[in-house]
């Protein structure tokens, strides 16, 4: 923190000196009159994004202070309705979620049965990923389903899904990535797919 | 009676959905300071949740670490005191008779108190601990040697040494939030507004029509009448820059009903504190703690008028209603 | 079910226009602290805070009024201040109620002669269950679950029978149960369509449903519900739920005393309803007290849902979830025909109400799949769209994967080796899949847990036998991507990128597009009829250079195009849509959500609504319908109809929010006559307090100027629903699947008849009042940390605050065992053991229930085996069961045992 001392006559005018003190003085209780420092704003230059709180469902508004690539400071956003900028402590602590020593910043890998895990590149972990999509869900797609009608007859329905590819997640996730995700899903005819709306 | 909530510290709306150059001011970061008045916490713990935002923001905005350690077993109370990481910190009293017809869980969110009369300053040898002209008490890390004098002096134990920096550290009311016209980082998370900010002299005000609600609420159930103000009249320490709505006797949340300055204490230190000691006793009815807030309102005044208006009607829009 | 959408129908704002605040299931100060704010503001201006909640939390710490219950028993609560209130000389004296009621409920509507209640007892039917109970028959996916099932026919209204009226799509919906109420129209020559205004036309039921607008025909709803809760007296209910008799009626009479045309009361829950075996009947039975009471639709009133997540409302709507489709549609199932889209709007579409638009919503979801390759020619490429075959939900996934029926998984920010139920179970699964792909900011337990789970650590797995191959990507945060949540009020907001994120760190739309993008390059050339459909997926998103100038990243996908795919367009001209109203059924329009349709009228982020920051001046109990979008329409609270009289004026000077403007000029028509005032009005803006629809209307038409509730068939709101729940038209009291108690109700109907089971290895429960587990266990959220603990126990400032796992129990129990605080307690079920410290507490106090005394035992479920912070995995102890109509599992109750370790 930055300490200049400033002139104290700018700052507070010359009535600190004035009568009340001097009494107060007289006594020997805290006699020192005010000073004042001036501290710098840590976030003075700091650029505004607004955003969300991305912890539970009252999604509150947030301000996030960012200069040069690097997050300094994220608070309540004061003009919102929802939150007045206010926050709960895990709110508060939205900067440690993002500035923090234990996030993970590579791809790993654990063959089966492997002890261990191996970090492997992006692009290549994407293509295994590929890989396996494809390799299960050609295994295993129903393309028609034989049911019995009201009536008791069987019937054959169009299915042309798979139930052996199983998708987990979404209600912590943007809606884009929702509307992305179960759209490839249900696009390559995978259909169990579940997020935390379940519990 | 309705008692505004704490009222965001700045009226520029966004309204348009692209970030914010720096230069544009805006959410946060408005023009100017706050007047040099007095200013400080008013806490209403009757409506305190113990979330713990306040801890949690003030960390965030203080760079202060965590110091994980075990399940107390004290209620949901885990970091105990405060101290050099913990510029605030919330109480849990569990009030239960045995067969629950009775029963309470009070929850205070502590800080220190910036006292009129404070003891930290008063015994602080090197000049670290300064009174700001916001009447707070701010101890400055780079002119403090960890000595150790104003933890003894504290009758709140409020000051610890932060093992980070080894220097004695304590809540700054956000002293650099102030000068930029910014409310204090605990104030400004509090979801219930338990923690209130704003002048003195205002939350004074607020804190005396809240009493008097509860109170008549109290009258009309027939329950006792319990809620009273702590530390924001003079009789204590010359008064307390952050004050609090209590509903029980002051040791009960770990306050002391008394407190003495070291000078008191220690007659023999300095002839001043005798001095001091004797004057506050004959003071009487002078209120050194009013004439001190009128002599910064003087100088808000005087300062306004040289610096042209910056940071006008600030005071105003800390306390003011609901937006 | 009982009002027509699945969703908070006021915003917590709106609490500070409140009277009274019931919060139950809830705990609402110390899992939503931010809404908290403002049912304190409430509090501040006079409202009475009522917490009912089987521990004293700190909600009840600042509640005006606290009401002890036992854990699962608050349909019996509820069911207590029900009965209380319609026999009240208040609410039969002051004549808002029942203006509300008649008009505004089905509290009129005649019910089938042959319907019987559980109160009813015949030769063939015993008490505690409605007419209709037969055994369920599994079919081929065989983990539906449920151990019974109603047909439905006796609970129709008194008259023809109609499909699914009134669905918000529910697993219940997705055809696990055979269609019982007949699909009307079925052989009638009708055009097959596009237009399917004559198949929708044709869906009509013959007659209108009978009516007795006195309230006194034995047989109408209001009669049959008010004999139905007869039986709840307060020392009955007390019996059950273990409360003072004289503390429910206090809780009573203060919803009685602040509801009325100048007062509301509102209700506050969150998953502490609907995570039990009747938990949709528990919300059901807080929608039917709000009804009686005239608090829906009104400022200050309505019941707000406290969901947990940033988006679980938004993905719900957007669902990545098997069940729906966009915008609560059913998803198409081999269960029913639904062969062609005729086939599916037959079975699907509701005539009357908003939902007879089904054909567009549709329709041009078909195109947003498919884009050109969608024609009339090939029924919109219905034939390429994936159908589901059972209950795929995720306790059944489980199951299914420990039975070897399941090779591949990505767990997207879920963490099911913590928060899954029987955790353990969900563990041991994971070690049968081929591949599971993790996704998340931090190492989870889930990915992890091959080599860190306890049965791993413990020996009685070796890593080298789970064959398992495990992928772990590092997320993007919340400021190092473009997106929007839609939060508990239905409002979607825009968060900006603020930086990149760190080293190979994405954000999750990047991996699923570029995923996506993959799979299309692995595809394409394919011949196979299987793979047309993918190989037509519209599937561009990338981003225009200007979005990602200022990034390191260069190939995040743009998140505008995905929102003007959500939002809807003019097929041909690509001009972006202005609302749901401008959808057609006949391809010219694409769009994926129709109820977010109106989002983004326009191109650019300038006209996305979401990203709009522009407050009232009047503060949080305002609309503020310029920051944020709330859908449908941008409406702030929904069935707001319901918040002036019957005649269009408000009910009161207080209380205004909307209302009909008989001068002013109604902007779409230019006639005078419009729904005007402070909100976007949810309902048909033209349409005369007076209207009357012709008969053979459908849609909205048919609806009178009287029925606020525009998505349920009959326009009223439910105070018994015919269809749409699998476990009755009306709430009543059950025990949870494992219980200590005796139903004091129905000795021998202790549980849910339908509720889902699953009776599997691993899966162990407890006998009815087993001795081995005398107490009740319940779970729960602390404030200082966030579901399974990945986003909070890896964080400094958090970690700190709760530091370890904790039994909360009271020092009678403690006591019992010979504990003291903060020693370590083994804690037992059927599924397994765990240990933590004892946080002895008179917080938590001993009940009389059915003259015993029960024990309720407390314990967060926060802490797993990885993070700063650690500790054993309270789900281990939980079980697989499910509410019938939703699948969700019941861990707010069930039993235990509790030893010093």
């Amino acid at each position: 923190m930055d300490t200049a001392v400033l002139s104290r006559r700018k700052l507070l005018g010359r009535s600190l000196a004035g009568t009340a003190l001097s009494a107060m003085a007289a006594l020997g209780i805290d006699l020192r009159p005010a000073q004042a420092r001036a501290w710098s704003l840590r976030i003075a230059e700091a650029k505004q994004y607004p955003s969300v709180c991305p912890y539970c469902a009252v999604g509150c508004d947030t301000m996030v202070y960012a200069q040069d690539g690097v997050i300094l400071d994220i608070e309540g956003d004061p003009n919102s309705p929802i939150n007045q900028g206010t926050l709960c402590p895990k709110g508060a602590a939205i900067y440690q979620l993002h500035v923090n020593p234990n996030r993970l910043t590579q791809v790993l890998h654990r063959a089966p049965g492997a002890a261990s895990w191996e970090v492997i590149g992006l692009e290549e972990a994407m293509d295994m990923v590929a890989e396996r999509v494809k390799a299960t869900r050609d295994e295993t797609f129903q393309e028609t389903y034989e049911a019995t009608n009201a009536d008791g007859e069987p019937v054959e329905r169009i299915q042309m899904a798979t139930t052996e590819i199983f998708s987990l997640g979404g209600a912590t996730m943007d809606n884009e990535w929702n509307h992305v995700h179960q759209k490839l899903m249900r696009g390559l005819g995978i259909v169990p797919i579940e997020n935390q709306a379940r519990i | 009676m309705a008692i505004p909530m704490q009222a965001t510290p700045v009226a520029t709306p966004t309204g348009a959905a692209q970030p914010i150059e720096p230069a544009a001011g805006s959410a946060l970061t408005p023009p100017g300071a706050f007047d040099a008045v007095p200013m400080g916490f008013f806490t209403d713990t009757t409506v305190c949740i113990g979330c713990k935002a306040c801890e949690v923001a003030c960390k965030n905005w203080n760079g202060l670490p965590a110091d994980v350690v075990a399940l107390s077993g004290n209620s949901y109370d885990n970091t105990l005191h405060l101290n050099g990481e913990n510029w605030r910190h919330v109480q849990f009293i569990e009030q239960f008779s045995d067969d629950r017809a009775d029963g309470r869980w009070l929850m205070m969110s502590d800080v220190c108190k910036h006292c009129v009369h404070a003891g930290c300053l008063e015994v602080c040898p090197t000049g670290a601990i300064i009174r700001t002209e916001y009447d707070t008490v701010v101890i400055q890390a780079d002119v403090c040697n960890g000595c150790r004098d104003c933890i003894a002096a504290c009758p709140f134990g409020v000051i610890e040494i932060n093992p980070v920096s080894k220097t004695a550290m304590k809540c700054t009311l956000c002293y650099d939030r102030l000068q930029s016209g910014l409310q204090p980082a605990c104030s400004a998370a509090c979801p219930t507004a338990s923690i209130r900010f704003g002048t003195i002299q205002e939350l004074q005000e607020a804190a005396t029509a809240r009493v008097e609600q509860l109170n008549a609420q109290a009258r009309d159930a027939g329950r006792p009448e319990d809620a009273y103000l702590y530390g924001a009249d003079d009789s204590l320490l010359g008064g307390l820059n952050s004050f609090y709505l209590l509903v029980d006797r002051p040791e009960v949340y770990h306050l002391p009903a008394t407190a003495k300055l070291p000078s008191q204490d220690l007659p023999a230190a300095s002839a001043l504190g005798v001095g001091g000691a004797i004057g506050l006793a004959a003071l009487g009815a002078v209120s050194f703690r009013k004439r001190r807030m009128d002599s910064f309102a003087e100088a808000a005044r005087d300062g306004r008028g040289e610096e042209g208006g910056r940071g006008e009607d600030r005071g105003e829009e800390a306390m003011g209603e609901e937006r | 079910m009982r009002l027509g959408r699945g969703a908070a129908t006021a915003f917590p704002g709106s609490l500070v226009h409140s009277n009274a605040i019931l919060i139950e299931g809830s705990n609402m100060a110390e899992c939503h602290p931010v809404a908290f704010r403002w049912a304190m503001q409430a509090k501040l201006n006079g409202a009475k805070i009522i917490h009912a909640d089987p521990r004293f939390t700190r909600t009840s710490a600042v509640a005006d009024l606290y009401a002890p219950i036992r854990a699962g028993s608050d349909i019996a609560f509820l069911g207590g201040i029900i009965n209380h209130v319609i026999n009240s000389e208040r609410w039969n004296t002051e004549p808002f109620f029942k203006e509300y009621v008649a008009t505004y409920t089905n509290a009129a509507t005649i019910i089938n002669p042959d319907f019987l209640d559980t109160e009813d007892e015949t030769a063939d039917k015993p008490l505690g269950v409605f007419s209709g109970l037969g055994p369920y028959k599994e079919g081929p996916w065989g983990l539906n679950g449920f151990v019974g099932q109603y047909a439905n026919a006796s609970w129709q209204y008194d008259r023809a029978p109609v499909g699914d009226q009134g669905r918000t799509a529910a697993t219940a919906q997705s055809g696990e149960q055979p269609v019982e109420s007949g699909q009307p129209g079925e052989e009638d020559p009708v055009p097959a369509g596009p237009p399917y205004d004559a198949l929708v036309r044709d869906l009509l039921p013959d007659n209108p449903a009978r009516r007795d607008e006195t309230l006194e025909d034995p047989r109408c709803v209001f009669q049959l519900m008010k004999k139905h809760f007869a039986r709840y007296t307060p020392e009955l209910v007390s019996e059950i739920t273990g409360c003072p008799p004289e503390r429910m009626i206090e809780v009573a009479e203060t919803l009685l005393t602040n509801s009325g045309p100048d007062r509301t009361s509102a209700i506050c829950y969150a998953v502490g309803w609907t995570q039990h075996t009747y938990g949709v009947q528990m919300i059901g039975t807080a929608a039917t007290l709000q009804l009686i009471l005239g608090n829906i639709g009104r400022p200050g009133g309505g019941i707000i849902a406290l969901r947990g997540h940033a988006t679980i409302q938004g993905s719900t709507d957007v669902p990545t979830l098997y069940h729906s489709i966009h915008g609560y549609m059913p998803a198409p199932t081999v269960l029913k025909d639904h062969n062609s889209v005729e086939a599916y709007l037959k079975a699907e579409t509701l005539p009357t109400s908003y939902w007879a638009n089904m054909p567009k919503f549709f329709v041009s979801y078909l195109k947003s799949m498919y884009g050109d390759a969608a024609t009339a020619e090939n029924d919109f490429g219905f034939a390429w769209h994936p159908r589901i075959s059972g209950d795929h939900s995720h306790m059944p996934m489980f199951i299914a994967m420990t039975e070897g029926r399941v090779r591949g998984m990505f767990a997207m920010g879920q963490n099911p080796a913590v928060g899954g139920q029987n955790a353990r179970y969900q563990r041991m699964a994971l070690g049968k899949l081929d591949w599971l792909v993790v996704k998340d900011n931090f190492e989870t337990e889930t990915a992890a847990f091959w080599y860190k789970a306890p049965e791993v650590v413990d020996g009685t797995i070796a890593v080298e036998d789970i064959q398992t191959e495990v992928f772990f990507f590092p997320s993007a945060q919340v400021a190092e991507m473009d997106g929007t949540f839609t939060n508990t009020q239905r409002l979607i907001k825009y968060h900006h990128k603020a930086v990149d994120p760190p080293g190979d760190a994405r954000s999750d739309i990047w991996f699923t597009y570029h995923l996506g993008k993959r799979l299309k390059a692995l595809y394409e050339g394919s011949a196979e009829e299987r793979d047309q459909g993918f190989l037509n997926l519209t599937w561009d998103y990338d981003p225009d250079p200007e979005e990602v100038e200022p990034w390191a990243i260069e190939d995040e996908p743009s998140v505008l195009k995905i929102m003007r795919e959500i939002n809807g367009y003019d097929s041909a001209t690509g001009e972006h849509l202005p609302g749901f109203a401008a959808l057609k059924d006949d391809g010219s329009t694409t769009c994926a959500s129709w109820i977010y349709s109106g989002i983004m009228p326009g191109p650019g982020l300038e006209n996305l609504k979401a990203a709009s920051r522009v407050p009232d001046p009047e503060g949080g109990g305002a609309a503020n319908l310029g920051w944020g979008f709330a859908w449908p329409a941008n409406r702030r609270i929904i069935y707001n109809r319901a918040s002036a009289r019957p005649d269009g004026t408000p009910w009161s000077e207080e209380k205004a929010w909307v209302y009909w403007d008989p001068e002013k000029i109604n902007p779409a028509t230019d006639e005078p006559g419009v729904w005007t005032g402070r909100d976007v009005p949810d309902f048909a803006a033209g349409k005369a307090p007076d209207y009357e629809p012709e008969p053979g209307a459908i849609g909205l038409d048919a609806l009178s100027g009287t029925d606020p509730f525009i998505m349920k068939a009959d326009g009223k709101g439910w105070l018994y629903t015919p269809t749409g729940l699998v476990d009755g038209p009306l709430p009543t009291h059950y025990e949870p699947m494992e219980s200590p108690a005796p139903n004091v109700l129905y000795p021998d109907q202790r549980t849910n008849p339908v509720l889902k089971a699953w009776n599997v290895d691993g899966n162990p429960t407890a006998e009815p009042a087993d001795p081995a587990f005398p107490h009740v266990l319940t779970t729960y959220r602390l404030t200082e940390h966030h579901l399974s603990g990945v986003m909070s126990r890896w964080l400094p400032w958090l970690a700190e605050l709760q530091p370890e796992l904790f039994v909360e129990i009271s020092p009678e129990l403690a006591g019992e065992i010979g504990v003291a605080n903060t020693e370590v307690v083994r804690v037992l079920t059927p599924r397994g053991d765990i240990t933590a410290k004892a946080l002895v507490t008179r917080r938590m106090r001993p009940m009389t229930v059915a003259g015993k005394t029960i024990h309720h035992v407390g314990m967060p479920w926060h802490w797993g085996y990885q993070g700063l912070v650690t500790g054993a995995v309270t789900n281990d102890l939980s079980l697989l069961v499910g509410d019938p109509n939703v699948t969700i599992h019941e861990g707010k109750a069930f039993v235990c045992n509790v030893e010093k370790a």
